[in-house]
């Protein structure tokens, strides 16, 4: 055998051959299910698995997908919690499939899957990204400065750079968003992840577009309607102290000088 | 069928199509269509750093970038090309900064750098400090710059479009792009792309092995468009292994973990790379640690219940410098290992990696038809192309620095070459091959499932043409796949609707995965030597008179429909280093 790490893989192709030590479970996905082009109205529809409880959701819901029903449709791409293709809700919590373990989800009772809320679902699991990203687009998250440049790097400091690493580390899934009752209830409000990447220049001491900036974000769509719920925070899989974010924005409009 | 006319379409947005698009959009009317929003793209996944000889933190120069990557790549690597790298090298970052990208800094407040695997100060004497970071997120931190001044310049992106098929014709007996074929994935609605230019920006191929750092969505797309129109592909058989991905998963754990200090361990705790590399050691090159994990793993000394994975060690390093440097990968290992990396170390094994070959170009990006001939209009850069500054081994970090060094190189060409140049006319029925691919695949009711297939192929490789080659693994590889290959014409998919058919582009991106693999594996039957990442066993040494040339691979198609790979061979470009005995 050429590698032999991979001896067994010549084997009869077992879709398990991930975990040799662990124990399969039998687990029930309940799965919320919408297709227009079949019918109007969404159901549930529930698909029993052997999978192995450390395993991740996505890899369920492939099992699903390649062994079952061909047309359970969702989005996916790196598998380990980078791209932000997967956001869904997990048992009625927002959280990226690939970066969540059965085993951390009560296996024993059926696991609920459905799509975020607040964006039109198209499909299954896919909803409408694009008012999601226009919010984002809105805000301008790009670097603005004024003046010459400069022949070498701008000079930033650790301590500088160390004051909006948090938020950016977004990767625009938008599990925050889409658990914000503000943003359920009012399609227009920025939402937690537009003011989060507003953040990330706000904060950057290189920037010098903050004015125009902060002036999009104290607008009636803007900081204020958030209620600071914390939802996001929770949702976040990157971890970013979101509210806090959203505080610090308010905070520094407030404090701004005009 | 929709019919769209752009200056310049750019296929794929990920660091070297986004790049690309901030060039071209300047100059001229661009389209850019990407399968991913732009930040799901796996550029956003690479973590340690980008290679620049900024010499900020100790003494560097361009010249000795120049000649790790030629060394790092065997010798295969086209050294004006590689040149051109590292010399770019430097404003690349520089330019990633001025668009806002958040670096680490010294406490002078420069970019920082820290090692990495292959880069050497004068000529391999002792590791430099060369690659620019931004904690272990570098790809994300450029992904995300590249979206935002893409937002900036107004770039039109086409969401959520897969590009199936690029038209080549042939006037006056040169082969010209004439534009591109895409499906939309929100309404299986077919779309046909004019174009002047078409750069080719989609990435790698490595789906087709099992244990890999590559997304599901890495089925090499782009290559495979290119070759079934007959162009070739360059030096397919020569394919990264990394070391250190997660053990059983794949998932990478950056080489910039051991440039913070990291250790391989066997099972009696033994740093083994001191055995196959004194200098270098735990930073010899991706191929050099890949092959002395496995030689471990084989002589018993692995670790685990089944001997089968060593270790990665972390726990002497301070947990400020893990969180401050590598957070992201100490994360990985808590969620999907429940290990602790203050305390325990990190099993590991080699994971398919970066594919070195790919569609060839020159310097310009420019796509070639042959040897010499550029095909008039068709640019590729990234991963989807083979320059080659990568050789027969990519050195880590070279290759966000090649996405943004030839990104922005082809998206200049190519921008140029439409402000001077006419529109190609599209062939009768420029949809045709499309429209067939899709309705075959939809009105199938064959019995093979797309899942098995891609199982079994997967499998296969990861069996035969990884780390270790003989010509027996290899030939096995290529019965396998002419196996799989036929049983694939008798796929069928589930979803037959038109609305997000995930179901149907499974199939079409498995018949792209058959396609590359059945390349692969044949360039690498043929190349009888060891080189890079290309190892034999049965051809241990690597034969500079015989294989010193890159591998160029074409499809051929007989009167009666059959079809061949046919292989033909490149010089490769040496200006100024004498191939040498590579030791780290
Ligand atoms: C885990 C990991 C870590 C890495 N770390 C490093 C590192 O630290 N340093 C380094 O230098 N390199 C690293 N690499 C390698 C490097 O990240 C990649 O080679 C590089 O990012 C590839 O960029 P790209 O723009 O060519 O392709 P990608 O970023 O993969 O983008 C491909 C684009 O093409 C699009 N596309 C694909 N097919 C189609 C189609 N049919 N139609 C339309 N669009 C299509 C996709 O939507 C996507 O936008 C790493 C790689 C991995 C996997
Ligand atoms: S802030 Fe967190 S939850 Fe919101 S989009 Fe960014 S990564 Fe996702
Ligand atoms: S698939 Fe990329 S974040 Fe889950």
């Amino acid at each position: 055998m050429a590698t032999p790490t991979l001896d067994k893989a010549d084997k009869a192709p077992e879709p398990e051959a991930g975990f040799a030590d662990s124990p399969y479970i039998t687990a029930t996905f309940r799965i919320r299910r919408f297709n227009p082009e079949v019918s109007d109205e969404a159901q549930w529809q529930d698909f029993q698995i052997e999978i192995d409880p450390k395993e991740r959701v996505l890899d369920a819901l492939h099992k699903i997908k390649w062994n079952q029903d061909g047309t359970l449709t969702f989005r996916r791409s790196c598998a380990h919690g980078i791209c932000g293709s997967d956001a869904m809700r997990i048992n009625g919590k927002n959280r990226l499939a690939c970066k969540t373990l059965i085993k951390d989800l009560s296996p024993e009772k059926p696991i609920t899957i459905e799509a975020i809320k607040g964006l039109t679902v198209l499909k299954d699991l896919v909803v409408d990204m694009d008012p999601f990203f226009q919010a984002y687009r809105d805000v301008m998250p790009f670097l603005i400065t004024k003046g010459n440049e400069p022949t070498r790097e701008r000079l930033q400091s650790p301590e500088d750079r160390e004051r909006f690493d948090d938020t950016t580390k977004c990767i625009l899934c938008a599990a925050c968003t889409s658990s914000c009752p503000v943003f359920w209830n009012d399609g227009q409000y920025f939402g937690p992840a537009a003011i989060v990447n507003a953040h990330r220049f706000i904060f950057d001491s290189r920037d010098e577009g903050g004015e125009q900036r902060l002036e999009i974000l104290n607008d009636r769509d803007g900081v204020w309607r958030c209620r600071t719920t914390f939802n996001c925070t929770d949702a976040c899989p990157r971890g970013i102290e979101v509210t806090k974010a959203i505080q610090e924005v308010k905070r520094a409009l407030i404090t701004r000088r005009f | 069928m929709q019919i769209h006319k752009y200056d310049t379409v750019i296929v794929g947005a990920g660091g070297a199509g986004m790049r690309a698009a901030i060039e071209s959009t300047k100059r001229s009317r661009t389209a850019v269509l990407t399968k991913l929003y732009p930040t799901r793209s796996h550029t956003g996944a690479a973590q340690g750093g980008m290679a620049a000889a900024l010499a900020n933190v100790e003494e560097d120069n361009w010249e000795w970038h120049t000649f790790d990557t030629i060394k790092g790549g065997d010798y295969l690597v086209d050294q004006d090309a590689a040149e051109i790298l590292a010399k770019e090298a430097i404003d690349a970052v520089l330019d990633l900064e001025k668009m806002g990208l958040p670096f680490g800094r010294t406490p002078e407040g420069r970019i920082d750098q820290r090692r990495f695997g292959g880069h050497s100060r004068n000529h391999g004497e002792a590791p430099v400090r060369r690659a620019c970071y931004s904690g272990d997120r570098t790809g994300h931190m450029i992904l995300q710059t590249l979206y935002q001044n893409c937002v900036k310049e107004g770039v039109e992106f086409f969401n959520e479009f897969y590009v199936l098929d690029q038209l080549v014709v042939e006037v006056d007996g040169v082969k010209k792009s004439a534009g591109v074929v895409a499906y939309e994935l929100a309404t299986g609605e077919i779309h046909v792309f004019q174009a002047k230019s078409v750069i080719y920006a989609s990435g790698g191929t490595g789906k087709f092995f099992k244990v890999t750092s590559n997304a599901h969505t890495l089925t090499g797309d782009g290559q495979a468009a290119c070759y079934r129109r007959g162009l070739p592909l360059e030096d397919m058989e020569f394919f990264q292994f990394h070391p250190t991905g997660i053990w059983r998963m794949g998932i990478l754990l950056t080489e910039g973990a051991r440039g913070e200090g990291g250790i391989l361990r066997n099972k009696d705790g033994e740093r083994f790379m001191e055995k196959y590399a004194p200098v270098m050691k735990d930073l010899a090159s991706r191929d050099v640690v890949s092959r002395s994990i496995y030689t471990e793993i084989r002589e018993g000394r692995g670790c685990g219940p089944e001997g089968d994975h060593v270790y990665l060690d972390l726990t002497h390093l301070p947990p400020e410098q893990l969180d401050a440097k590598l957070p992201d990968i100490t994360e990985f290992a808590r969620t999907y290992l429940g290990i602790e990396p203050y305390t325990d170390p990190i099993p590991i094994q080699p994971t398919a990696h970066y594919a070195m070959g790919g569609i060839p170009t020159n310097v310009e990006g420019e796509v070639l038809a042959d040897n010499t001939t550029v095909v008039p209009g068709l640019y590729a850069a990234g991963e989807v192309a083979c320059v080659s500054v990568h050789g027969a081994n990519r050195l880590g970090t070279n290759s966000l620095l090649d996405i943004n060094v030839f990104g922005r190189r082809a998206g200049i060409a190519a921008a140029e070459y439409a402000e001077k140049s006419d529109f190609v006319e599209l062939p009768e029925n420029p949809a045709q091959l499309v429209v067939d691919q899709v309705e075959r695949l939809r009105d199938s009711t064959g019995t093979e499932r797309v899942a098995t297939i891609r199982q079994e192929l997967q499998e296969c490789m990861d069996a035969n043409v990884m780390v270790f080659r003989t010509e027996q693994t290899i030939k096995t590889a290529v019965d396998k796949i002419a196996e799989l290959r036929k049983r694939y014409l008798d796929v069928s998919v589930q979803d037959k609707g038109k609305r997000f058919n995930t179901d149907l582009l499974e199939a079409i991106e498995l018949g792209n995965l058959l396609d590359l693999a059945e390349v692969m594996a044949t360039s690498a039957l043929a190349r009888k030597e060891s080189r890079g990442g290309h190892y034999r066993e049965d051809y241990p040494n690597r034969d500079d008179v015989n294989f010193m040339r890159h591998t160029m691979a074409y499809r051929e198609v007989a009167e009666d429909g059959t079809e061949s790979i046919r292989l033909d061979y490149k010089p490769v470009v040496q200006t100024r280093y004498q191939p040498m005995e590579r030791k780290y």
